[in-house]
């Protein structure tokens, strides 16, 4: 047997070094995991610091003595070149897994082991450990803000509606799939409209939205009927004059008659909260800032001086102001601005404020993608003799669109982490919920449960957001 | 000219002017109508409020236009703890992005999706309501190195009690003004002479020296005041002496220097990703040790990729900070266009003041980023 050098271990004595190795690096992690999980101190007899900084010597020595290059064992040497390369490494390993061993006790406590779930009120949150009682309560409050109880399905039904529909997309056959652009920007968002200011939010306004429904059902059976050659003005004119119609002459007596019955009870935008108004807020943010975005980044790029300075002027304007300061604008400065007897709800002035702060991005995210084109593409169209529409409609934006994928998902993601902010103006989304319910005295005292639930929810959407955002630019990158 | 250029021009026109008469049209009405006249007067009026936490001297007799400077000072105050913190943090763990090390790598990764997809203002609220509020009571509190207590009341920490302050200031000055002539000096007799001159060293040695130098001759003076606990009342007490940091500023520092630092991981990341290994293989090739290789060759090269959305991240930073207003921290959104608007009822002109003091701060950082970005762009031949 060779000489063992303990400073250079050597392949020679392979399993020597295996062997020792190993059992002080197991020795090391399994005396912090008794001291963590049973509190139980083997090395109490040493003097403190010493029996603290044991496992971490023990450890240090063994993976000292198990680097061991080109050892011909594939486990070893994917140990050796991932976590162990050199000493340094080696020490911070050993770091992480102790600090991760030592904290999963008090984490697995606080969340599972000694929290409270049952029972309807604080007096069962007696443990040491969270009190999810607390959300389970709250829960309804957390998701609808004040939206009275009974009249919850109809956020729920209007959600899944409009889930369902914008999924159409996944299903839609072949023959469908060249009006899905058309659907996905027009017919959508107006559907998504209806849904939410006439159903969700109801009152005598829920007979408008039936209307446009009954309206639309039959424009659409009768315009089967119409030749092509007139369809795009028949669908432009039909629905609104059957509209029109069906509101003011056929149906004017019966509005009346049933806005007196309440078909559905009327909920002012105030007592919207929760989850569902972080939803809806960004929801429209979303449909709203793109095509803005869209036209400010083109209007950036054009050649007539007014336009293009205005466009300069109002992406930078949004651009340098904080989101809050453009909320309070809206809520305390913009209502001076309008006439004395119109009034624009809170909700929709946010819903604009909004909408032009983060078109602003958008439009920078974009002007990114068009930069990033080669001037040919633009002299091609123009040689083929498209006009400055046609031009971008067909060749600029989906190739510009297409590389700023990335981009545009960062800034939805931004845009849904900053809904929350629309508690300056009174709006509680998930957060100010939280914060409201935080203060009722009945429940003091639990606002930890409270944020780590809204946090795990937000990371939850946002790390989909952007998992979904990366496979979209994965699916969309051709090569040039 | 031709119509079709003018038209759509005349037509923007026409609509921003509209309006925007609409809107000065019923503005001017509704003051009419409130009694109030448009003007920038009310700012030397007495504010007649009082703010928790300010670096100058503020009470209700000061001007409503020193309120504003206490918000912008706080302001500034959060903004440059926030960037010193979110730059150490964002640099290690952008590094350690990069680490072959797997262990390190994932956990630099999973802090960095962690904190970036948590709104930041759930991140200072869970700071500020739950986090700090679990701190023992004031004379319940073990100190820190004997000196710093860290409490529910906020963190209390040593002060210095100068002497002749400026005198040590200028001494300071004094020597970075030094170091730039050297450094000027050295650049110069390393281009004509070839000859290497140890600027690092002389510059520490002067940034030591010359204070030293004003605490031995100068007459400056510094001793420390460690906070003394003291009883208020039967249940109350509290530190006296020393710095006190208020629970508003520590959380609201710490939720934006760990939110930014995420996204500064990523730039570095991208930066030192960014320059082609050839580069590294040619330099070690032509004989530099890795120490050089990492100073003269990938720094200046990575620095040019990071630099650009880092000043962004700051700038950002600067900007949510206004997020101070959700837990009271008086900054110049709480301050102004919150305590002063609800007193003086102008919201335009408050709003205004406020909207572009943020707007200046930003167009003048953007204005500088570009003719960095100039400056420091490859110039190719």
């Amino acid at each position: 047997m060779n000489k063992l050098n303990f400073l250079q271990p050597d392949k020679n004595n392979l399993n020597t070094y295996l062997y020792t190795g190993t059992i002080l690096v197991a020795l090391s992690i399994f005396i912090v995991f008794l001291n963590s999980f049973f509190n139980k101190d083997l090395t109490s007899f040493l003097p403190g610091t010493l029996s603290f900084f044991l496992p971490l010597i023990l450890g240090f020595i063994g993976l000292h003595l198990i680097r061991i290059d080109y050892s011909g064992l594939k486990f070893l040497d994917s140990i050796n070149k991932n976590i162990n390369t050199n000493n340094f490494n080696a020490f911070l390993s050993l770091l992480i897994v102790f600090v991760v061993i030592k904290s999963l006790p008090p984490l697995l406590s606080w969340f599972i082991l000694d929290a409270n779930i049952a029972g309807d009120s604080k007096d069962v949150c007696t443990g040491s450990g969270a009190c999810w009682t607390y959300i389970k309560i709250w829960f309804n409050r957390f998701m609808y803000g004040m939206y009275p109880n009974a009249e919850q399905w109809r956020i729920n039904l209007s959600f899944i509606a409009l889930a369902f529909l914008g999924t159409i997309g996944f299903f839609a056959t072949e023959k469908f799939k060249k009006y899905l652009t058309l659907y996905y920007v027009v017919v959508y968002p107006v559907i998504a409209f209806f849904f939410i200011f006439f159903f969700i939010s109801g009152g005598p306004i829920f007979f408008d939205f039936s209307y446009g429904i009954i309206a639309a059902v039959i424009s659409v059976i009768i315009g089967f009927f119409i030749p092509s050659k007139f369809k795009m003005y028949y669908f432009i004119i039909v629905p609104i004059t059957l509209y029109i119609l069906l509101k003011y002459v056929f149906f004017y007596e019966e509005l009346i008659e049933l806005g007196k019955l309440e078909a559905l009870e009327w909920v002012e935008t105030g007592a919207w909260g929760g989850l569902s108004l972080t939803f809806i807020v960004s929801f429209f943010c979303l449909i709203f800032c793109f095509p803005i975005g869209l036209f400010l980044s083109l209007g950036r790029r054009s050649d007539f001086p007014i336009i293009k300075y205005f466009s300069i002027g109002m992406i930078e304007f949004w651009r340098g102001v904080p989101l809050i300061t453009v909320l309070f604008m809206s809520s305390v400065m913009f209502p001076m601005f309008l006439p004395e007897d119109m009034f624009i709800d809170k909700l929709v002035r946010v819903i604009i404020a909004i909408s032009l702060f983060e078109a602003a991005y958008v439009a920078e995210v974009i002007r990114g993608g068009l930069q990033a084109l080669p001037r040919g593409q633009y002299d091609a169209a123009k040689s083929l003799g498209m006009g400055y529409w046609k031009m971008h409609i067909l060749v600029i934006l989906p190739q510009a669109l297409k590389l700023v994928i990335p981009g545009i998902a960062n800034t939805f993601l931004a845009l849904v982490k900053d809904t929350p902010l629309i508690f300056v103006v009174g709006l509680l989304e998930i957060v100010g919920m939280l914060n409201l319910a935080k203060t009722n005295p009945e429940w003091l005292g639990f606002a930890m449960e409270g944020y780590v639930f809204a946090s795990v929810l937000f990371f939850i959407i946002c790390y989909a957001m952007s998992k979904y955002s990366y496979n979209l630019e994965q699916k969309y990158k051709t090569e040039r | 000219m031709n119509i079709k250029k003018i038209l759509p021009q005349l037509l923007t026109l026409l609509v921003v002017i509209l309006i925007f008469g609409f809107f000065s049209f019923n503005a001017q009405v509704n003051m009419e109508n409130r009694g109030i006249t448009f003007g920038y007067g009310f700012l030397s009026q007495e504010s007649s409020f009082d703010v928790q936490f300010s670096l100058i001297e503020f009470d209700g007799s000061h001007s409503y236009f020193r309120a504003y400077l206490v918000g912008l000072l706080n302001t500034i105050l959060v903004s440059v703890i926030g960037i010193i913190f979110a730059t150490i943090i964002g640099v290690v763990v952008g590094i350690a992005r990069l680490s072959n090390n797997y262990l390190i790598e994932r956990t630099a990764a999973v802090y960095v999706e962690f904190f970036r997809n948590i709104p930041l203002l759930l991140q200072i609220f869970f700071w500020y309501f739950a986090a700090l509020r679990a701190l023992p009571l004031p004379q319940d509190t073990e100190p820190m190195f004997g000196v710093f207590f860290l409490t529910i009341k906020g963190f209390f920490v040593p002060a210095f009690v100068w002497n002749n302050l400026d005198i040590f200031i200028y001494s300071i000055i004094a020597a970075i003004i030094s170091i730039i002539f050297i450094r000027i000096y050295a650049k110069r007799k390393q281009e004509n002479e070839g000859i290497q001159t140890p600027v690092l060293s002389i510059s520490i040695g002067l940034l030591l020296i010359l204070p030293i130098l004003s605490f031995l001759f100068g007459g400056v003076d510094a001793s420390v005041e460690v906070p003394v606990i003291k009883q208020l009342s039967q249940s109350g007490f509290t530190y006296e002496g020393g710095i006190k940091l208020p629970p508003e500023l520590i959380s609201l520092a710490l939720a934006l220097s760990l939110y930014t630092a995420t996204f500064i991981a990523e730039c570095v990341r991208a930066g030192v990703q960014g320059v082609s290994k050839g580069q590294k293989e040619a330099a070690a090739s032509i004989g530099l040790t890795p120490n050089q290789v990492l100073k003269l060759v990938v720094m200046p090269q990575a620095l040019r990729i990071i630099i650009p959305p880092t000043t962004n991240q700051y700038l950002n930073l600067t900007k949510n900070s206004s997020l101070a207003a959700a837990i009271a921290y008086p900054d110049l959104v709480l301050v102004f266009a919150g305590t002063a608007l609800m007193q003086t009822g102008r919201a335009i002109e408050i709003v205004s003041i406020t909207m572009l003091t943020y707007l200046s701060l930003s167009i003048s950082i953007s204005i500088f980023m570009n003719w960095y970005n100039k400056k420091i762009a490859i110039k190719e031949k």
